[in-house]
């Protein structure tokens, strides 16, 4: 489980976000939604240490990050696997060279066990004779994929994910939100996806929270966010044209 | 204000340097590495390098035999000036600048285009060390190679020098072997090989700073790769000098 414990985060006089209190549940998809500008990146970015919140604590299971040491942060890291918004695969690797890269770094396997190790996770996320091909080969979907089997490829205990159905079709979209949502259950790890589309929220969304301007606004479920009052969460949920008329 | 700023970023190249010289996470993945950017920043630049270095070489040693005028000079000091040239100056200082460009801007654009994709934020994320692991393997790999670049290029332009006298025929082969051998002080190679090094760290540090420390887009990826090559050239000139004053004065 992760905890925020009332992490703020100001660049310059811009505050981004204001005393965030939340926790990520363990086997769950925990979404953070709201428009752009309202500090899901930055909230996200203080969870897997790229910014050091300026109030505030995240702790993972009772491990407070940002008091750790560098060298137990570093250990604290092989725990994750981040799926971030343009895959950042290694584009001077392979496919099988990037997925394999967290295992070369942090294990002492032997080629072959490597080797299977890259080819059973590459298939969990349905991908075949790929292993050859360098990113700039691939389609955008597949490029997620292979990025969320680089990020499990070392049985993370954490996951994050920044937009992962960014620059996707609809279709592929949803591919993606349910292998993230099947791997969770799969391994029981602490998934966070950082999203403001509306699809995944009610496809995958089993602890939704709501960022607004900074400050945590609401927190749910898929099911509750359709009836909610808070006017400001209408305004989000229902802000397309096809959901209004849903609606 | 510009001193402050400049100050910040002495300060701010130092602490990636202190970051860059830890001791590597895996071993056999450090040496795979270095063995990619031997190949990569070194053995890829010995074509560029021989071209230079030859035709440097013969325009310098024609120069010098056009110029000497005065029958009291004799035409082996057309060897002995190629050789000078050659070995103090043109191949440490002149190669290495272009050096600068070639490497200087590739190690800065890879590292700025793997900042603003996302791809160094996720090697930290993972738990690596990214300063160590994308620049001290292309710092060692230049240190380790640029010597022998130099080296080749020394060889490649008193031989240059050679066949363009003995081609046109304006000095022969025995009077340019006869100055090539003439007064020669081997530490001049040991001081060439020394200013070699300094400037393979001044070349892919600042370029990797450079890099590491992009800050936006593809426009910055230029401007940092720019800037780069031309902060490499302007501290390689002044170390050259600072260097001459310490080891040969």
């Amino acid at each position: 489980m992760i905890e925020i414990n009332k992490v703020s985060k100001a660049f310059g006089d811009k505050v981004v976000l204001k005393d965030v209190s939340t926790s990520f549940e363990q086997g769950k998809t925990n979404l953070i939604i709201g428009q752009s500008g309202s500090g899901k990146t930055v909230l996200m970015k203080c969870c897997i240490g790229l910014i050091d919140p300026d109030e505030g604590e995240v702790t993972f299971n009772k491990r407070p990050f940002s008091s750790l040491r560098e060298k137990r942060k570093r250990e604290l890291r092989k725990e994750m696997g981040v799926l971030f918004q343009g895959g950042a695969l290694f584009d001077s690797l392979t496919v099988e060279e990037n997925v394999m890269f967290p295992l070369n770094m942090f294990t002492d396997m032997s080629f072959e066990e490597k080797r299977e190790r890259v080819n059973f996770v590459l298939k969990r996320v349905n991908l075949v004779n790929v292993n050859h091909l360098y990113p700039s080969e691939i389609s955008g979907g597949m490029m997620k994929r292979v990025a969320i089997a680089r990020a499990i490829s070392n049985n993370p205990q954490y996951l994050f994910c920044d937009e992962p159905n960014s620059g996707l079709d609809p279709k592929t979209a949803e591919i993606i939100d349910q292998l993230i949502s099947e791997i969770t259950e799969e391994y029981n790890i602490t998934t966070v996806i950082n999203t403001h589309d509306m699809n995944s929220v009610l496809q995958i969304g089993q602890h939704i929270n709501f960022l607004y301007k900074g400050e945590l606004w609401w927190t749910g479920d898929k099911n509750s966010i359709l009836h909610t009052s808070n006017p400001e969460l209408n305004e989000f949920v229902f802000s397309t044209e096809l959901t209004r008329r849903l609606k | 204000m510009m001193s402050l700023k400049a100050l910040h970023t002495i300060g701010e190249y130092l602490l990636l340097m202190i970051e860059t010289f830890k001791r590597p996470d895996k071993g056999p993945v450090f040496r795979r590495q270095l063995l990619v950017e031997i190949v990569g920043l070194g053995v890829d630049s010995i074509g560029l390098v021989v071209l230079m270095s030859v035709f440097t070489g013969a325009i310098v040693a024609l120069q010098t035999a056009y110029n000497i005028d005065s029958p009291f000079i004799p035409l082996s000091m057309v060897g002995y000036t190629t050789r000078q040239l050659m070995v103090l100056e043109f191949s440490p200082t002149i190669i290495s600048i272009i050096l600068a460009g070639k490497v200087g801007s590739r190690i800065a654009s890879e590292i700025g285009t793997m900042r603003v994709t996302e791809q160094i934020d996720a090697l930290r994320v993972m738990g690596v060390n990214p300063a160590n692991f994308l620049i001290l393997p292309k710092i060692t790999a230049s240190m380790l190679f640029n010597p022998v670049l130099i080296v080749i290029s020394m060889a490649v332009g008193i031989w240059g020098g050679w066949a363009a006298c003995v081609v046109t025929g304006m000095v022969s082969s025995v009077d340019f072997v006869e100055g090539l051998r003439g007064w020669f002080e081997p530490f001049t190679v040991t001081y060439a090989l020394i200013k070699t090094l300094v400037f393979a760290f001044i070349i892919t540090s600042v370029a990797g700073y450079l890099g590491y420390t992009v800050n936006g887009g593809s426009v910055e990826v230029g401007r940092n790769s720019t800037r780069a090559v031309v902060i490499s050239s302007v501290l390689i000139i002044g170390f050259d000098l600072l260097l001459t004053q310490l080891l040969l004065v």
